[in-house]
């Protein structure tokens, strides 16, 4: 959780305007709570916000989507996943363009899962199967470069 | 609590419009509803209106007054968005506004244009019904979401995708005498089974096409009815609607529709009946997995037993509970904000007796329509009753 004080309305600053007076330029879009979870997986500390239940949900939250305690805490995500369901992906959107075929995965991480592409497969239905251990991290997309959840299969180091 | 009755229907042609504004797909539906219903315009009270992807499709927000216009209605309108559920939960606001005693007439329905975009775009637009940061980001199409349901699926209670080739050759079927439906041509189970892959292990023919396409209801009291010597013999008996987390990941089990069932639970609980009661079902079949996990929502079959229902004939059209008899979402075509509408039309017109499939269901009495949203986020349910 940030440790934001009472009254915060969340807003992260910065109105994309043309500081530079060279004309508008396309600002990148900023997800406060996301961007940083997604920093945090690419460095191998990777987490989810946990209520008292036990509970995980991942950010932005203010409260438990399950329960509404808005005791959340950051707990870190299991080591390796297991690969509860998945799909070989053939016909993508623009953005996945040249990354297809590719497989679309569904892990359990211990709070809870995450929906990522499941790299170091054949992108074929056989070769993959529920069940399969994997590690989780953040990979760039073959189309253009954005960060992307990414699995691939625990190799038991 | 007033009883809500369907007074008239309008639907286009389910398929390519390309060259069609939105509006004027509306208008027609909304022209043939008030034939249908014979129920003046200038009785409507409210405009509920179900759209997705306009703001994409159309560059065009803010439809409702629009709508308004094109269907020569001047009275309070809104457009309601739920995704592919968009209609029905526009059609439920107006169930639940005639029945509160708040107006007597409302028209409802939905439209969507997708044929004048890139196929690209279309996937790209869809895919907006998921979690854009946890889903979409990952990966995740549409037909993919609902691929990772059938896997998930297979997985937990068995089933083979020639189950689902069942499906989609019985919806291309009953498709055949529609003269709405986007596709009127028969798919063996052979010729499913060959189809090119597009999120395994979903292929083409599990698939809904992208469809242009609009629907329209007059919803009227039954008081209003009876006064005007409108013939209405077809009741909504009961609406529900349901909710589950957006992303399928965070769900309980990933191949079940808890939003479906809640919506269900009280749709039926209104009508006072319950699944055993229902003669004919339209459920919300945009891929052939979304059928079985609608019949087993709605309590038609038990948890794991929907997937053979096609192949067992049990939903075909001379089965012992027909599903899908317009052609369903899979062939008669899906324009995501008009489709919960015409799903009412069609079991309307099928309880009615003047459905070109009511042949099949002579003496049915009981209807349930399922609509749903994204990976089933959102669900409404409808239950129709023959009334008089
Ligand atoms: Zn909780």
């Amino acid at each position: 959780m940030s440790d934001d004080g009472a009254g915060d309305d969340g807003d992260a600053g910065s109105d994309g305007g043309d500081a530079d007076g060279t004309g508008p330029t396309p600002t990148p879009v900023s997800d406060a709570g996301y961007d940083e979870w997604l920093d945090a997986l690419a460095a191998g500390e990777g987490y989810a916000l946990v209520c008292p239940d036990g509970h995980g949900s991942l950010p932005p939250r203010r409260i438990c989507p399950d329960c509404g305690s808005d005791a959340l805490s950051r707990e870190p995500l299991a080591e390796t996943g297991r690969v509860e369901t998945f799909s070989v992906v053939h016909v993508p959107s623009p953005r996945f363009a040249d990354d297809a075929p590719y497989v679309t995965a569904v892990v359990d991480l211990g709070p809870v899962r995450a929906t990522g592409v499941l790299r170091g497969v054949e992108p074929e239905g056989d070769a993959v199967e529920v069940g399969l251990s994997v590690t989780a991290g953040v990979e760039e997309r073959a189309t253009d470069g954005e960060p992307l959840v990414a699995f691939r299969p625990d190799d038991g180091e | 609590m007033t009883d809500a009755r369907v007074a008239g229907v309008g639907l286009t042609r389910f398929g390519s419009h390309a060259d069609r504004a939105g509006r004027d797909l509306f208008a027609t539906a909304a022209e043939r509803a008030f034939e249908d219903a014979g129920v003046p315009r200038e009785d409507v009270e409210e405009l509920n209106y179900g759209n997705f992807m306009g703001a994409l499709a159309e560059h065009q927000g803010h439809q409702a007054p629009l709508m308004a216009e094109a269907a020569g209605v001047r009275c309070p309108a809104t457009r309601y968005e739920s995704a592919c559920a968009s209609a029905g939960v526009a059609v439920r606001e107006a169930v639940r506004t005639v029945a509160a005693g708040d107006a007597d007439v409302v028209l409802a329905g939905g439209m969507e244009r997708m044929t004048n975009l890139p196929t690209a775009e279309v996937t790209e637009g869809l895919a907006m019904a998921a979690d854009d940061l946890f889903e979409v980001r990952s990966g995740v199409t549409f037909p993919g979401a609902y691929a990772l349901m059938a896997t998930a699926y297979f997985e937990a209670y068995g089933g083979e995708r020639r189950d689902l080739a069942h499906v989609a050759s019985k919806n291309h079927a009953n498709a055949l005498p529609n003269e709405y439906a986007q596709y009127r041509r028969e798919v063996s189970v052979d010729e499913a089974m060959d189809a090119p892959p597009v999120a395994e292990p979903l292929h083409l023919y599990d698939a809904c096409p992208i469809t242009d396409g609009a629907s329209a209801l007059v919803v009227v009291s039954a008081e209003y009815a009876a006064e005007h010597d409108v013939d209405a013999p077809v009741a909504v008996a009961g609406t529900g609607q349901g909710t589950d987390r957006m992303a399928l990941g965070d769900r309980e089990h990933l191949a079940r529709t808890p939003a479906a069932d809640d919506a269900a639970e009280a749709a039926y609980a209104a009508a006072g009946v319950g699944p055993d009661d229902v003669d004919v079902a339209e459920v919300h079949d945009c891929f052939t997995i979304a059928e079985v996990l609608a019949t087993e929502s709605l309590g038609l079959f038990e948890v794991g037993e929907g997937v053979s229902a096609a192949r067992e004939g049990i939903t075909t059209a001379d089965g012992d509970l027909p599903v899908n008899l317009s052609g369903g979402l899979k062939a008669k075509g899906h324009p995501v904000g008009a489709t919960g509408g015409s799903q009412i039309a069609e079991l309307t017109r099928l309880l009615r007796g003047d459905h070109p499939n009511s042949e099949h269901v002579p003496d049915a009495e009981v209807g349930v329509a399922h609509n749903a949203g994204g990976t089933v986020a959102s669900a409404v349910v409808h239950v129709l009753e023959v009334a008089e």
